[in-house]
Protein backbone atom coordinates (compact mmCIF):
# COMPACT_ATOMS: atom_id res chain seq x y z
CA UNK A 1 0.00 0.00 0.00
CA UNK A 2 1.96 2.55 -0.30
CA UNK A 3 3.75 2.69 2.93
CA UNK A 4 2.44 6.31 3.56
CA UNK A 5 -1.42 5.29 2.90
CA UNK A 6 -3.42 5.25 6.31
CA UNK A 7 -6.70 4.06 4.87
CA UNK A 8 -7.45 1.47 2.35
CA UNK A 9 -10.17 -1.16 1.93
CA UNK A 10 -9.55 -4.87 1.73
CA UNK A 11 -11.97 -8.01 1.46
CA UNK A 12 -11.74 -11.38 0.96
CA UNK A 13 -15.01 -13.90 0.24
CA UNK A 14 -14.20 -17.96 0.34
CA UNK A 15 -17.11 -20.25 -0.84
CA UNK A 16 -18.13 -22.88 0.81
CA UNK A 17 -21.54 -23.45 -0.96
CA UNK A 18 -20.84 -24.71 -4.53
CA UNK A 19 -24.24 -23.06 -5.86
CA UNK A 20 -22.45 -19.46 -4.95
CA UNK A 21 -19.90 -20.09 -7.05
CA UNK A 22 -21.17 -18.43 -10.54
CA UNK A 23 -22.08 -15.21 -7.84
CA UNK A 24 -18.53 -15.02 -6.90
CA UNK A 25 -17.49 -11.96 -8.74
CA UNK A 26 -20.92 -9.98 -8.45
CA UNK A 27 -20.77 -10.41 -4.65
CA UNK A 28 -17.20 -9.17 -4.34
CA UNK A 29 -17.96 -6.11 -6.31
CA UNK A 30 -20.25 -5.21 -3.94
CA UNK A 31 -18.12 -5.58 -1.52
CA UNK A 32 -15.79 -3.64 -3.31
CA UNK A 33 -17.61 -0.55 -4.22
CA UNK A 34 -18.74 -1.04 -0.22
CA UNK A 35 -14.93 -0.09 0.73
CA UNK A 36 -14.50 3.41 -1.85
CA UNK A 37 -14.82 5.21 0.85
CA UNK A 38 -11.79 3.70 2.31
CA UNK A 39 -10.06 3.74 -0.97
CA UNK A 40 -11.21 5.71 -3.88
CA UNK A 41 -8.12 5.54 -5.84
CA UNK A 42 -7.73 2.58 -6.87
CA UNK A 43 -8.99 -1.13 -6.64
CA UNK A 44 -7.86 -4.32 -7.59
CA UNK A 45 -8.61 -8.15 -7.27
CA UNK A 46 -7.80 -11.61 -7.12
CA UNK A 47 -10.71 -14.17 -8.21
CA UNK A 48 -9.58 -18.36 -8.09
CA UNK A 49 -12.16 -19.82 -11.52
CA UNK A 50 -11.69 -22.93 -13.35
CA UNK A 51 -8.43 -24.60 -13.96
CA UNK A 52 -5.92 -26.99 -15.07
CA UNK A 53 -3.35 -28.41 -13.49
CA UNK A 54 -1.72 -29.08 -16.87
CA UNK A 55 -2.19 -25.05 -18.09
CA UNK A 56 -1.25 -22.03 -16.38
CA UNK A 57 -3.19 -18.49 -16.57
CA UNK A 58 -0.77 -15.66 -17.36
CA UNK A 59 -2.66 -12.26 -15.95
CA UNK A 60 -0.70 -9.37 -18.22
CA UNK A 61 -1.37 -5.61 -17.62
CA UNK A 62 -0.20 -3.51 -20.69
CA UNK A 63 -0.60 0.21 -21.59
CA UNK A 64 -4.32 1.34 -22.73
CA UNK A 65 -4.97 -0.16 -26.11
CA UNK A 66 -2.61 -2.84 -26.05
CA UNK A 67 -3.27 -5.36 -28.23
CA UNK A 68 -3.10 -8.31 -26.41
CA UNK A 69 -4.86 -10.86 -29.68
CA UNK A 70 -1.50 -9.73 -31.20
CA UNK A 71 0.93 -10.05 -28.33
CA UNK A 72 -0.83 -14.04 -28.13
CA UNK A 73 -0.45 -14.77 -31.66
CA UNK A 74 3.25 -13.45 -31.68
CA UNK A 75 3.76 -15.53 -29.02
CA UNK A 76 2.22 -18.45 -30.37
CA UNK A 77 4.15 -18.20 -33.30
CA UNK A 78 7.58 -17.69 -31.63
CA UNK A 79 7.47 -20.35 -29.00
CA UNK A 80 5.52 -22.80 -31.43
CA UNK A 81 3.08 -23.29 -29.23
CA UNK A 82 -1.05 -22.91 -27.97
CA UNK A 83 -1.58 -19.83 -26.22
CA UNK A 84 -5.34 -18.93 -25.41
CA UNK A 85 -6.28 -15.47 -24.43
CA UNK A 86 -9.15 -13.88 -22.93
CA UNK A 87 -8.99 -9.77 -23.12
CA UNK A 88 -9.87 -7.69 -20.43
CA UNK A 89 -9.49 -4.05 -20.82
CA UNK A 90 -6.07 -3.10 -20.28
CA UNK A 91 -5.16 -7.03 -19.05
CA UNK A 92 -5.65 -10.03 -20.82
CA UNK A 93 -5.39 -13.40 -19.69
CA UNK A 94 -3.23 -16.08 -21.36
CA UNK A 95 -3.79 -19.70 -21.13
CA UNK A 96 -0.90 -21.72 -22.05
CA UNK A 97 0.00 -25.75 -20.85
CA UNK A 98 2.47 -25.54 -18.22
CA UNK A 99 5.38 -27.36 -19.37
CA UNK A 100 5.45 -24.46 -22.46
CA UNK A 101 5.42 -21.53 -19.44
CA UNK A 102 8.95 -21.26 -18.98
CA UNK A 103 10.34 -20.54 -22.64
CA UNK A 104 7.26 -18.67 -23.35
CA UNK A 105 7.88 -16.62 -20.58
CA UNK A 106 11.50 -15.92 -21.78
CA UNK A 107 10.16 -14.58 -25.19
CA UNK A 108 7.00 -12.52 -23.99
CA UNK A 109 9.93 -10.21 -22.58
CA UNK A 110 11.04 -9.81 -25.98
CA UNK A 111 7.35 -9.67 -27.58
CA UNK A 112 5.94 -7.14 -25.42
CA UNK A 113 8.38 -5.32 -23.65
CA UNK A 114 5.66 -2.83 -22.18
CA UNK A 115 3.77 -5.27 -20.50
CA UNK A 116 4.03 -6.70 -17.26
CA UNK A 117 2.96 -9.74 -15.85
CA UNK A 118 0.58 -9.49 -12.92
CA UNK A 119 -0.08 -12.62 -11.91
CA UNK A 120 0.40 -16.74 -12.65
CA UNK A 121 -1.01 -20.08 -11.85
CA UNK A 122 -3.53 -22.58 -12.23
CA UNK A 123 -6.43 -20.87 -11.05
CA UNK A 124 -5.66 -16.97 -10.57
CA UNK A 125 -6.57 -14.52 -12.31
CA UNK A 126 -5.93 -10.48 -10.91
CA UNK A 127 -6.58 -7.48 -12.27
CA UNK A 128 -5.78 -4.10 -10.53
CA UNK A 129 -6.47 -0.41 -12.65
CA UNK A 130 -6.39 3.06 -11.10
CA UNK A 131 -10.28 4.75 -10.40
CA UNK A 132 -13.22 4.08 -8.17
CA UNK A 133 -13.61 0.55 -7.04
CA UNK A 134 -17.14 -0.06 -8.56
CA UNK A 135 -15.85 0.99 -12.25
CA UNK A 136 -12.41 -0.78 -11.55
CA UNK A 137 -14.57 -4.27 -11.26
CA UNK A 138 -16.95 -2.87 -14.23
CA UNK A 139 -13.80 -2.12 -16.80
CA UNK A 140 -13.10 -5.79 -16.01
CA UNK A 141 -16.14 -7.49 -15.88
CA UNK A 142 -15.91 -8.41 -12.48
CA UNK A 143 -19.60 -9.50 -12.03
CA UNK A 144 -19.43 -12.03 -14.73
CA UNK A 145 -16.54 -13.64 -12.95
CA UNK A 146 -17.18 -17.03 -10.68
CA UNK A 147 -14.98 -19.14 -9.00
CA UNK A 148 -14.03 -20.22 -5.32
CA UNK A 149 -12.70 -17.93 -3.77
CA UNK A 150 -11.45 -14.34 -4.16
CA UNK A 151 -9.73 -10.94 -2.61
CA UNK A 152 -9.19 -7.48 -3.14
CA UNK A 153 -8.25 -3.98 -2.48
CA UNK A 154 -9.37 -0.26 -2.36
CA UNK A 155 -6.60 2.16 -1.99
CA UNK A 156 -6.27 5.73 -1.23
CA UNK A 157 -3.05 7.20 -2.01
CA UNK A 158 -2.44 9.86 0.65
CA UNK A 159 1.17 10.72 0.22
CA UNK A 160 2.52 7.95 -2.94
CA UNK A 161 1.58 8.48 -6.45
CA UNK A 162 -1.52 6.94 -7.98
CA UNK A 163 -0.26 3.99 -10.27
CA UNK A 164 -1.48 1.14 -11.22
CA UNK A 165 1.97 -0.31 -9.85
CA UNK A 166 0.90 0.96 -6.46
CA UNK A 167 -2.52 -1.27 -6.22
CA UNK A 168 -3.04 -4.52 -4.86
CA UNK A 169 -2.91 -7.24 -4.96
CA UNK A 170 0.55 -7.92 -5.12
CA UNK A 171 1.41 -11.79 -6.69
CA UNK A 172 4.85 -13.49 -5.65
CA UNK A 173 4.13 -16.84 -6.60
CA UNK A 174 1.96 -19.13 -8.32
CA UNK A 175 -1.78 -19.12 -7.44
CA UNK A 176 -0.10 -17.00 -4.39
CA UNK A 177 -1.45 -13.02 -3.89
CA UNK A 178 -1.54 -10.69 -0.82
CA UNK A 179 -3.52 -7.31 -0.27
CA UNK A 180 -2.46 -5.38 2.79
CA UNK A 181 -4.13 -2.50 5.00
CA UNK A 182 -1.36 -0.58 7.07
CA UNK A 183 2.23 0.21 7.18
CA UNK A 184 5.65 -1.49 7.24
CA UNK A 185 8.65 0.09 8.61
CA UNK A 186 11.40 -2.43 7.64
CA UNK A 187 10.48 -2.85 4.28
CA UNK A 188 14.06 -2.20 2.89
CA UNK A 189 15.90 -4.21 5.09
CA UNK A 190 13.88 -7.05 4.45
CA UNK A 191 13.91 -6.19 0.81
CA UNK A 192 17.66 -6.61 0.55
CA UNK A 193 17.70 -9.71 2.64
CA UNK A 194 15.18 -11.10 -0.47
CA UNK A 195 17.24 -9.58 -2.72
CA UNK A 196 20.05 -11.59 -1.41
CA UNK A 197 18.39 -14.81 -2.03
CA UNK A 198 17.59 -14.29 -5.43
CA UNK A 199 14.25 -12.85 -4.83
CA UNK A 200 13.49 -10.16 -7.75
CA UNK A 201 11.15 -7.01 -7.26
CA UNK A 202 9.27 -4.76 -9.42
CA UNK A 203 8.03 -1.75 -7.28
CA UNK A 204 9.01 -0.54 -4.39
CA UNK A 205 6.02 -1.07 -2.67
CA UNK A 206 6.45 -2.68 1.14
CA UNK A 207 3.12 -4.96 0.14
CA UNK A 208 5.08 -6.21 -2.62
CA UNK A 209 7.55 -6.81 0.12
CA UNK A 210 5.47 -8.91 2.50
CA UNK A 211 4.09 -10.82 -0.50
CA UNK A 212 8.07 -12.21 -1.66
CA UNK A 213 8.90 -12.30 2.23
CA UNK A 214 5.53 -15.11 2.62
CA UNK A 215 6.53 -16.58 -1.33
CA UNK A 216 10.07 -17.15 -0.34
CA UNK A 217 8.86 -18.70 3.06
CA UNK A 218 6.52 -21.14 0.96
CA UNK A 219 8.73 -21.79 -1.72
CA UNK A 220 11.39 -23.24 1.08
CA UNK A 221 8.89 -25.38 2.96
CA UNK A 222 6.90 -23.19 5.07
CA UNK A 223 3.22 -23.79 4.99
CA UNK A 224 1.28 -20.74 4.38
CA UNK A 225 0.37 -20.86 8.33
CA UNK A 226 3.58 -21.07 9.06
CA UNK A 227 4.78 -18.58 6.48
CA UNK A 228 2.28 -15.79 8.27
CA UNK A 229 3.47 -17.10 11.64
CA UNK A 230 7.00 -16.27 11.01
CA UNK A 231 6.03 -12.74 9.12
CA UNK A 232 5.08 -11.73 12.74
CA UNK A 233 8.54 -11.87 13.86
CA UNK A 234 10.45 -10.78 10.29
CA UNK A 235 7.68 -7.57 9.51
CA UNK A 236 7.62 -4.96 11.64
CA UNK A 237 4.48 -2.19 11.56
CA UNK A 238 0.68 -2.14 11.08
CA UNK A 239 -0.77 -4.69 9.14
CA UNK A 240 -4.00 -7.17 8.45
CA UNK A 241 -2.73 -9.42 5.44
CA UNK A 242 -5.24 -11.46 3.51
CA UNK A 243 -3.75 -13.53 1.13
CA UNK A 244 -5.21 -15.99 -1.44
CA UNK A 245 -4.33 -19.23 -2.43
CA UNK A 246 -4.68 -21.97 -4.96
CA UNK A 247 -7.42 -23.40 -2.26
CA UNK A 248 -8.28 -20.83 -0.03
CA UNK A 249 -7.75 -17.89 1.61
CA UNK A 250 -5.89 -16.35 5.02
CA UNK A 251 -5.97 -14.00 7.29
CA UNK A 252 -3.61 -12.37 9.88
CA UNK A 253 -3.49 -9.00 11.97
CA UNK A 254 -0.21 -7.66 13.79
CA UNK A 255 0.13 -8.05 17.42
CA UNK A 256 -1.58 -4.50 18.03
CA UNK A 257 -4.10 -5.10 15.46
CA UNK A 258 -4.31 -1.13 14.92
CA UNK A 259 -6.24 -1.98 11.10
CA UNK A 260 -9.61 -2.97 11.47
CA UNK A 261 -10.79 -6.46 10.07
CA UNK A 262 -14.52 -8.06 10.40
CA UNK A 263 -15.48 -11.85 9.62
CA UNK A 264 -18.33 -13.12 8.95
CA UNK A 265 -19.05 -16.97 8.28
CA UNK A 266 -22.15 -18.80 7.36
CA UNK A 267 -22.76 -22.27 6.13
CA UNK A 268 -22.51 -20.76 2.54
CA UNK A 269 -19.36 -18.62 3.13
CA UNK A 270 -16.74 -17.14 4.94
CA UNK A 271 -16.07 -13.38 4.57
CA UNK A 272 -13.61 -10.38 5.66
CA UNK A 273 -14.25 -6.86 5.08
CA UNK A 274 -11.94 -4.15 6.63
CA UNK A 275 -15.76 -3.31 8.25
CA UNK A 276 -18.79 -4.27 8.50
CA UNK A 277 -20.17 -2.15 5.47
CA UNK A 278 -18.13 -4.32 3.12
CA UNK A 279 -20.05 -7.77 4.29
CA UNK A 280 -23.63 -6.24 4.50
CA UNK A 281 -24.64 -6.70 0.98
CA UNK A 282 -23.74 -10.76 1.24
CA UNK A 283 -26.63 -13.27 1.19
CA UNK A 284 -27.70 -14.10 4.86
CA UNK A 285 -25.48 -11.48 7.32
CA UNK A 286 -28.26 -10.61 9.17
CA UNK A 287 -27.93 -14.35 10.76
CA UNK A 288 -24.11 -14.98 10.04
CA UNK A 289 -21.36 -15.42 12.93
CA UNK A 290 -19.73 -11.74 13.03
CA UNK A 291 -16.31 -11.37 14.72
CA UNK A 292 -12.94 -9.32 14.74
CA UNK A 293 -9.89 -11.53 14.47
CA UNK A 294 -7.34 -11.57 17.24
CA UNK A 295 -4.05 -9.76 16.52
CA UNK A 296 -1.32 -12.53 15.82
CA UNK A 297 -3.78 -15.06 15.09
CA UNK A 298 -3.64 -17.12 11.69
CA UNK A 299 -6.71 -17.79 10.01
CA UNK A 300 -7.38 -20.04 7.31
CA UNK A 301 -10.11 -21.21 5.34
CA UNK A 302 -9.70 -23.75 2.58
CA UNK A 303 -11.40 -26.55 0.26
CA UNK A 304 -9.27 -29.93 0.16
CA UNK A 305 -6.85 -30.14 -3.22
CA UNK B 1 -37.93 13.11 6.00
CA UNK B 2 -40.86 10.98 7.04
CA UNK B 3 -41.99 12.50 10.86
CA UNK B 4 -44.92 12.11 11.55
CA UNK B 5 -46.32 15.59 12.87
CA UNK B 6 -47.45 16.05 16.27
CA UNK B 7 -46.80 12.91 17.38
CA UNK B 8 -43.51 11.99 19.91
CA UNK B 9 -42.22 9.67 17.35
CA UNK B 10 -39.98 9.98 13.90
CA UNK B 11 -39.14 7.26 11.68
CA UNK B 12 -35.81 7.88 9.60
CA UNK B 13 -35.20 5.24 6.81
CA UNK B 14 -31.26 5.09 6.35
CA UNK B 15 -31.87 3.34 2.79
CA UNK B 16 -33.72 6.77 1.52
CA UNK B 17 -32.34 9.48 4.31
CA UNK B 18 -28.93 10.32 4.27
CA UNK B 19 -26.44 10.33 7.73
CA UNK B 20 -25.99 13.90 7.27
CA UNK B 21 -29.82 14.87 7.09
CA UNK B 22 -30.84 12.57 10.10
CA UNK B 23 -27.65 14.54 12.15
CA UNK B 24 -28.22 17.84 11.25
CA UNK B 25 -32.20 17.02 12.21
CA UNK B 26 -30.96 15.66 15.54
CA UNK B 27 -28.87 18.66 16.23
CA UNK B 28 -31.96 20.62 15.13
CA UNK B 29 -33.74 19.72 18.74
CA UNK B 30 -33.21 21.69 21.44
CA UNK B 31 -31.48 20.53 24.90
CA UNK B 32 -34.91 21.69 26.65
CA UNK B 33 -36.62 19.42 24.00
CA UNK B 34 -39.82 17.02 25.20
CA UNK B 35 -39.01 13.14 25.24
CA UNK B 36 -39.53 11.68 21.40
CA UNK B 37 -38.73 8.49 19.94
CA UNK B 38 -36.00 8.54 17.06
CA UNK B 39 -36.58 5.48 15.19
CA UNK B 40 -33.62 4.33 13.07
CA UNK B 41 -34.32 1.81 10.09
CA UNK B 42 -31.47 0.54 7.60
CA UNK B 43 -28.14 1.79 9.21
CA UNK B 44 -25.90 -0.96 7.29
CA UNK B 45 -22.87 0.23 9.05
CA UNK B 46 -22.72 4.03 8.25
CA UNK B 47 -20.89 5.96 9.72
CA UNK B 48 -21.41 8.70 12.81
CA UNK B 49 -24.89 7.84 13.18
CA UNK B 50 -26.51 10.01 15.72
CA UNK B 51 -23.47 11.67 16.66
CA UNK B 52 -23.49 14.79 18.93
CA UNK B 53 -26.99 14.52 20.24
CA UNK B 54 -27.57 17.33 22.93
CA UNK B 55 -31.51 16.45 24.03
CA UNK B 56 -32.86 14.64 26.16
CA UNK B 57 -34.50 12.21 23.48
CA UNK B 58 -34.53 8.29 22.74
CA UNK B 59 -32.90 6.85 19.83
CA UNK B 60 -33.56 3.31 18.45
CA UNK B 61 -31.08 2.24 15.15
CA UNK B 62 -32.38 -1.08 14.13
CA UNK B 63 -29.29 -3.01 12.82
CA UNK B 64 -25.58 -2.90 13.02
CA UNK B 65 -23.79 0.48 12.64
CA UNK B 66 -20.32 1.44 11.71
CA UNK B 67 -17.61 3.35 13.08
CA UNK B 68 -17.68 6.62 16.28
CA UNK B 69 -22.27 5.74 16.64
CA UNK B 70 -23.43 8.21 18.94
CA UNK B 71 -20.33 9.78 19.99
CA UNK B 72 -20.00 12.72 22.26
CA UNK B 73 -23.67 12.24 23.17
CA UNK B 74 -25.17 14.45 26.30
CA UNK B 75 -28.71 13.62 27.84
CA UNK B 76 -29.66 11.19 24.61
CA UNK B 77 -31.02 7.70 25.29
CA UNK B 78 -29.24 5.55 22.39
CA UNK B 79 -29.80 1.89 21.29
CA UNK B 80 -28.16 0.06 18.83
CA UNK B 81 -30.08 -3.34 17.72
CA UNK B 82 -26.92 -4.93 15.98
CA UNK B 83 -23.17 -4.48 16.15
CA UNK B 84 -21.23 -1.09 16.42
CA UNK B 85 -18.45 -0.30 14.98
CA UNK B 86 -14.72 1.47 15.87
CA UNK B 87 -15.18 4.01 18.61
CA UNK B 88 -18.76 3.71 19.96
CA UNK B 89 -20.22 6.46 22.13
CA UNK B 90 -16.62 8.18 21.76
CA UNK B 91 -16.35 10.90 23.94
CA UNK B 92 -19.64 10.29 25.25
CA UNK B 93 -20.83 12.98 28.18
CA UNK B 94 -23.83 11.72 29.33
CA UNK B 95 -27.10 10.08 28.69
CA UNK B 96 -26.95 5.93 28.13
CA UNK B 97 -25.69 4.41 24.75
CA UNK B 98 -26.52 0.96 24.39
CA UNK B 99 -25.29 -1.92 21.85
CA UNK B 100 -27.36 -5.03 22.02
CA UNK B 101 -24.79 -6.89 19.78
CA UNK B 102 -20.74 -6.46 19.75
CA UNK B 103 -19.14 -3.76 20.12
CA UNK B 104 -15.23 -3.09 18.05
CA UNK B 105 -12.40 -1.20 19.29
CA UNK B 106 -11.95 2.31 21.51
CA UNK B 107 -15.59 1.25 22.66
CA UNK B 108 -16.53 4.63 24.78
CA UNK B 109 -13.30 6.30 24.36
CA UNK B 110 -12.16 9.10 26.06
CA UNK B 111 -15.87 9.47 27.28
CA UNK B 112 -16.44 12.25 30.30
CA UNK B 113 -19.74 11.19 31.40
CA UNK B 114 -22.89 9.26 31.32
CA UNK B 115 -23.18 5.33 30.49
CA UNK B 116 -22.33 2.86 27.85
CA UNK B 117 -23.95 -0.90 28.10
CA UNK B 118 -22.96 -3.74 26.04
CA UNK B 119 -24.80 -6.43 25.89
CA UNK B 120 -21.97 -8.76 23.93
CA UNK B 121 -18.25 -8.45 23.78
CA UNK B 122 -16.15 -5.62 23.57
CA UNK B 123 -12.98 -5.37 20.86
CA UNK B 124 -9.10 -4.06 21.88
CA UNK B 125 -8.68 -0.65 23.40
CA UNK B 126 -12.38 -0.46 25.33
CA UNK B 127 -12.29 2.59 27.45
CA UNK B 128 -8.91 3.68 26.48
CA UNK B 129 -8.35 7.45 28.08
CA UNK B 130 -11.72 7.52 29.88
CA UNK B 131 -12.30 10.23 31.93
CA UNK B 132 -15.64 9.42 34.06
CA UNK B 133 -17.75 7.27 31.65
CA UNK B 134 -19.16 4.19 33.25
CA UNK B 135 -18.60 0.96 30.58
CA UNK B 136 -20.50 -2.14 31.55
CA UNK B 137 -19.63 -5.05 29.13
CA UNK B 138 -22.05 -8.58 29.95
CA UNK B 139 -18.90 -10.36 27.42
CA UNK B 140 -15.61 -9.89 27.20
CA UNK B 141 -13.32 -7.01 26.17
CA UNK B 142 -9.98 -7.19 24.11
CA UNK B 143 -6.78 -5.97 24.53
CA UNK B 144 -5.20 -2.57 25.89
CA UNK B 145 -8.56 -2.06 27.27
CA UNK B 146 -8.66 0.87 29.88
CA UNK B 147 -5.14 2.57 28.17
CA UNK B 148 -4.62 5.53 30.60
CA UNK B 149 -7.93 5.29 31.43
CA UNK B 150 -8.13 8.53 33.78
CA UNK B 151 -11.61 7.97 36.00
CA UNK B 152 -15.13 6.36 35.63
CA UNK B 153 -15.75 2.87 36.40
CA UNK B 154 -15.42 -0.03 33.64
CA UNK B 155 -17.04 -3.06 34.65
CA UNK B 156 -17.12 -6.50 32.53
CA UNK B 157 -18.42 -10.06 33.36
CA UNK B 158 -16.63 -11.43 31.25
CA UNK B 159 -12.72 -12.14 30.17
CA UNK B 160 -10.27 -9.01 29.76
CA UNK B 161 -7.63 -9.20 26.93
CA UNK B 162 -3.62 -8.54 27.54
CA UNK B 163 -2.68 -5.18 29.17
CA UNK B 164 -5.32 -4.13 31.10
CA UNK B 165 -5.39 -1.22 32.51
CA UNK B 166 -1.86 0.19 31.15
CA UNK B 167 -0.96 2.83 32.46
CA UNK B 168 -4.01 3.92 34.30
CA UNK B 169 -4.73 7.18 36.63
CA UNK B 170 -7.88 6.68 38.43
CA UNK B 171 -10.68 4.53 37.11
CA UNK B 172 -12.18 1.92 38.23
CA UNK B 173 -11.82 -1.60 36.41
CA UNK B 174 -14.35 -4.71 37.58
CA UNK B 175 -13.29 -7.95 35.68
CA UNK B 176 -15.45 -10.82 37.27
CA UNK B 177 -13.52 -13.34 34.56
CA UNK B 178 -10.16 -13.81 33.59
CA UNK B 179 -7.42 -10.91 33.41
CA UNK B 180 -4.65 -11.67 30.50
CA UNK B 181 -2.14 -9.70 31.62
CA UNK B 182 -2.47 -6.52 33.33
CA UNK B 183 -0.27 -3.85 31.72
CA UNK B 184 2.34 -1.24 33.00
CA UNK B 185 1.49 0.17 36.75
CA UNK B 186 -1.90 -1.57 36.68
CA UNK B 187 -2.30 -4.28 39.54
CA UNK B 188 -5.10 -6.32 41.52
CA UNK B 189 -6.85 -4.07 44.23
CA UNK B 190 -8.77 -5.30 47.45
CA UNK B 191 -12.37 -4.78 47.06
CA UNK B 192 -13.85 -3.22 50.13
CA UNK B 193 -17.28 -2.42 50.97
CA UNK B 194 -17.32 0.87 49.13
CA UNK B 195 -16.49 -0.55 45.88
CA UNK B 196 -18.90 -3.48 46.00
CA UNK B 197 -21.82 -0.97 46.56
CA UNK B 198 -20.49 1.45 43.22
CA UNK B 199 -20.49 -1.82 41.50
CA UNK B 200 -23.88 -2.62 42.53
CA UNK B 201 -24.78 0.73 41.94
CA UNK B 202 -23.38 0.18 38.04
CA UNK B 203 -24.70 -3.25 37.58
CA UNK B 204 -28.41 -1.62 38.76
CA UNK B 205 -27.66 0.86 35.72
CA UNK B 206 -27.55 -2.09 33.20
CA UNK B 207 -30.41 -3.49 34.76
CA UNK B 208 -28.33 -6.88 36.22
CA UNK B 209 -28.96 -5.70 40.28
CA UNK B 210 -29.35 -8.73 41.33
CA UNK B 211 -28.97 -11.15 38.79
CA UNK B 212 -24.67 -10.89 39.64
CA UNK B 213 -23.03 -11.90 42.54
CA UNK B 214 -20.93 -8.40 43.12
CA UNK B 215 -18.16 -10.66 45.21
CA UNK B 216 -17.23 -12.38 42.10
CA UNK B 217 -15.74 -9.53 40.88
CA UNK B 218 -11.61 -8.49 41.25
CA UNK B 219 -10.81 -4.88 41.23
CA UNK B 220 -7.82 -3.48 39.38
CA UNK B 221 -6.16 -0.01 39.18
CA UNK B 222 -3.54 1.92 39.48
CA UNK B 223 -0.43 1.05 41.35
CA UNK B 224 0.80 4.83 41.10
CA UNK B 225 3.85 4.46 40.15
CA UNK B 226 4.34 5.51 36.74
CA UNK B 227 2.22 8.76 37.04
CA UNK B 228 4.09 10.15 39.76
CA UNK B 229 7.42 11.42 38.56
CA UNK B 230 10.52 8.87 39.93
CA UNK B 231 13.54 9.18 38.56
CA UNK B 232 13.86 4.74 39.06
CA UNK B 233 11.20 5.35 36.40
CA UNK B 234 12.96 7.11 34.24
CA UNK B 235 13.20 4.26 31.14
CA UNK B 236 9.26 3.48 31.80
CA UNK B 237 8.59 6.99 30.71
Amino acid sequence: MGRKDFMCGIVGLFLKDKSLEPELGVLLSEMLAAMTGRGPDSAGFAVYGAGDKNMIKITLRGPEGTDFAALAASLARAGDAEVSLTPRDTHGVLGVAARDWPKLKGLLGQIAPGVSIVGEGARMELYKEVGLPADVAKRFGLETMSGTHGIGHTRMATESAVTTDGAHPYSTGLDQCLVHNGSLSNHNAVRRTLQRDGVAFTTENDTEVAAAYISHRIHHGDSLTQALESSLVALDGFFTFVVGTESGFAVLRDPIACKPAVMAETDRYVAFGSEYRALDSLPGIASAALWEPEPSKVYFWGRAA
Amino acid sequence: MHVRSNAPSYDIDLATETVRSLNAALHGLAKESDPCLWRIANPRGRHAIAVGIDSPISVEINGPVGYYCASMNKQARVTIAGNAGVGVAENIMSGIVEVKGDASQAAGATGVGGTLIIDGNAGARCGISMKGVDIIVKGSIGHMSAFMAQAGSLTVLGDAGDSLGDSIYEAHLYIRGSVSSLGSDCIAKEMRDEHKAELFAKLTIAGLAGQVDVTAFKRYGSARQLYHFHTDNLSSY
